[in-house]
């Protein structure tokens, strides 16, 4: 079952007309740039460190509803958490997008981020929900590299 | 809105009432020769609007195809058997129906390639490569798809030469008095596409080679997105280029043409060595073939150019002005139907305008866009088409592009707007 109800749903549309830790942020210890060169997505992160924690973080840039949403809710979410769990994190959204329901994610651990599921019956969508989570692993791990989708 | 005009012509070959009296395309039984057009994807029936990235096939193209590999199938110009004279005679044969479905003076003039991509590929990399000295130039228009742009800057960057953009306008129309003003005495060549893949502005191609020649300057036309809607003939066009695809004409992937008038070809180097482009081979030296062979290096795509041979045979049996009458009816109901959604702008309105509609809609990417309507069964393009630099012209980083074909119907439009009306309620 692949329902265009199980992809957009409310609260992504919701966050990808209201994108929440949206600009540029001051002070941000880390930055990330994020491409999509299949659809133009674009967005650059910004990630304030301070004692192991992601103290603040802030996203920029244009993308398809899906693209913007996983952004905005990934930011949402790491907001206080510590480096290692925010990479954590990264591993079991990329499970849950790229292995689906065969995944070893449980939704109680993804939160708000169980709305991104079912973008894993939707293949040429994996990549737009992926990309703010590419640009996170590039920020944290401080390589600086530009992440590109393809 | 009707932006568009009846001119999916080139003037003078076809006055639009003729199109209203000659015979209609009975596009229900064109429908007939597609078998792809009966797939149900998600169960619903398929809604083909992508045919500017790739053409669907007709039965005569399929069968063609698998007619030579059944029956006609051995290497060319070498054996002496019974299959390789068949199959000689099957491959030229194709090169012969070329030649004629665009005007060419000889079938020697029509290069068969993979795809319009190595046809210019082969012209920077042969032609340009010679011509081009430090400090002259190379033109080309705002509006090309990347494989008229890259291939120019690589041979630019190599010789010295500097890549110059002739510009449009808002609308997506190129300003042939600017274009005019670029053309100086260091332009070598002017490289054009005919149809734009992403506005589908029809380019006065006769009026641009008619400039660039008073001052000594080649023109290569991209016709990649021409050759299935219009009526091409390249002498009258004075083009020194041109350059198709087969896919994109309801012929297989892999195959595509080069035409090059007769004295140009003649001077330029071989594209690639090996097998067929020589006459003789010595460690010492070695001389090349003559013109198409000396730029068809290695065993063909025989069967390819058979099945690009059985599609312009398909176009033929479509009738020329009645393909170019119905595929405008579709067109103006479609810019009609979609002009009238509230929030959607229409990307490209010159009023010489063949086939493609690149539209955005208020507050929904065109990749959002193109997933909602795939599950309605309904196939369009979205992205940048390959054209980054138009895109980036016009403010964009991407459209939705619905696109058509001879067996594109006025059902088709109703459905994309059915399901834009669908994409418009998600995101309300």
């Amino acid at each position: 079952m692949s329902d265009l109800g199980d992809l957009y749903q409310e609260v992504i549309i919701d966050h990808s007309r209201r994108p929440r830790n949206f600009g540029e942020l001051e002070g941000a210890t880390r930055t990330a740039e994020g491409f999509n060169p299949l659809c133009g997505d674009q967005l650059t992160l910004y990630v304030k460190l301070a004692d192991g924690r992601i103290a603040d973080i802030a996203f920029q840039g244009a993308g398809c509803a899906i693209a913007q949403a996983s952004a905005s809710l990934m930011t949402t979410a790491l907001k206080g958490k510590k480096e290692e769990e925010a990479l954590a994190l990264f591993g079991r959204v990329h499970a849950m997008l790229t292995e689906g329901r065969n995944g070893e994610a449980h939704p109680a651990e993804l939160g708000k981020l169980a709305v991104l599921s079912g973008v894993w019956e939707f293949p040429t969508r994996v990549k737009c929900a992926i990309l703010a989570w590419h640009a996170l692993r590039s920020a944290l791990e401080a390589d600086g590299a530009p992440v590109s989708t393809e | 809105m009707t932006a568009v005009q009846t001119s999916v012509l080139p003037p003078g070959r076809l006055h639009p009432a003729d199109a209203e009296h000659n015979a209609c395309l009975d596009v229900e039984r064109v429908r007939q020769d597609f078998p792809i057009l009966r797939e149900t994807p998600y169960g619903k029936p398929l809604v083909y609007l992508d045919s500017a990235a790739t053409s669907q096939k007709p039965q005569a193209v399929i069968d063609a195809i698998s007619g030579f590999y059944s029956r006609d199938n051995a290497n060319v110009h070498r054996g002496v058997h019974y299959l390789s004279e068949q199959a000689t005679e099957a491959y030229e044969g194709a090169r012969a129906k070329v030649g004629g479905f665009l005007n060419a003076a000889h079938a020697s003039e029509i290069i068969f390639t993979s795809g319009t991509t190595e046809a210019i590929n082969l012209v920077a990399q042969t032609y340009a490569r010679t011509h081009l000295e430090e400090g002259d130039e190379v033109l080309i228009t705002a509006m090309e798809h990347h494989s008229n742009i890259v291939p120019w800057q690589m041979v630019c960057a190599e010789r010295g030469a500097r890549l110059r953009v002739a510009p449009i306008s808002d609308a997506g129309e190129l300003s042939v008095d600017e274009l005019e003003q670029l053309v100086g005495p260091r332009t070598r060549l002017v490289a054009v596409t005919h149809v734009s893949n992403v506005l589908g502005t029809v380019n006065p191609i006769r009026r641009i080679t008619e400039i660039a020649h008073a001052r000594g300057a080649r023109v290569l036309v991209d016709g990649a997105q021409a050759a299935p809607h219009l009526d091409i003939d390249v002498q009258a066009l004075g083009c020194d280029f041109y350059a198709l695809s087969g896919h994109k004409m309801y012929g297989p992937t892999g195959i595509g043409v080069l035409y090059g008038r007769s004295e140009l070809l003649e001077e330029m180097p071989p594209y690639q060595g090996g097998g067929d482009m020589i006459a003789s081979v010595s460690f010492e030296k070695t001389v090349y073939n003559t013109p198409p062979y000396k730029f068809e290096a290695g065993t063909p795509n025989l069967a390819g150019a058979v099945g690009l041979g059985a599609a312009i045979d398909f176009l033929a049996g479509l009738g020329h002005e009645a393909l170019a009458a119905h595929e405008h009816d579709v067109l103006a109901y479609g810019v009609r139907a979609l002009s009238g959604l509230p929030g959607l702008r229409l990307i490209g309105t010159a009023p010489a305008k063949a086939s493609v509609m690149s539209f955005v809609l208020d507050g929904v990417h065109p990749h959002d866009i193109g997933t909602i309507l795939d599950r309605h069964g309904v196939a369009i393009r979205t992205g940048h088409h390959c054209a980054q630099p138009l895109l980036a012209r016009l403010g964009l980083a991407a459209t939705a592009r619905a696109s058509l074909a001879c067996y594109s119907t006025r059902q088709d439009i109703d459905a994309l707007v059915a399901g834009l009306d669908t994409v418009q309620e998600a995101f309300r």
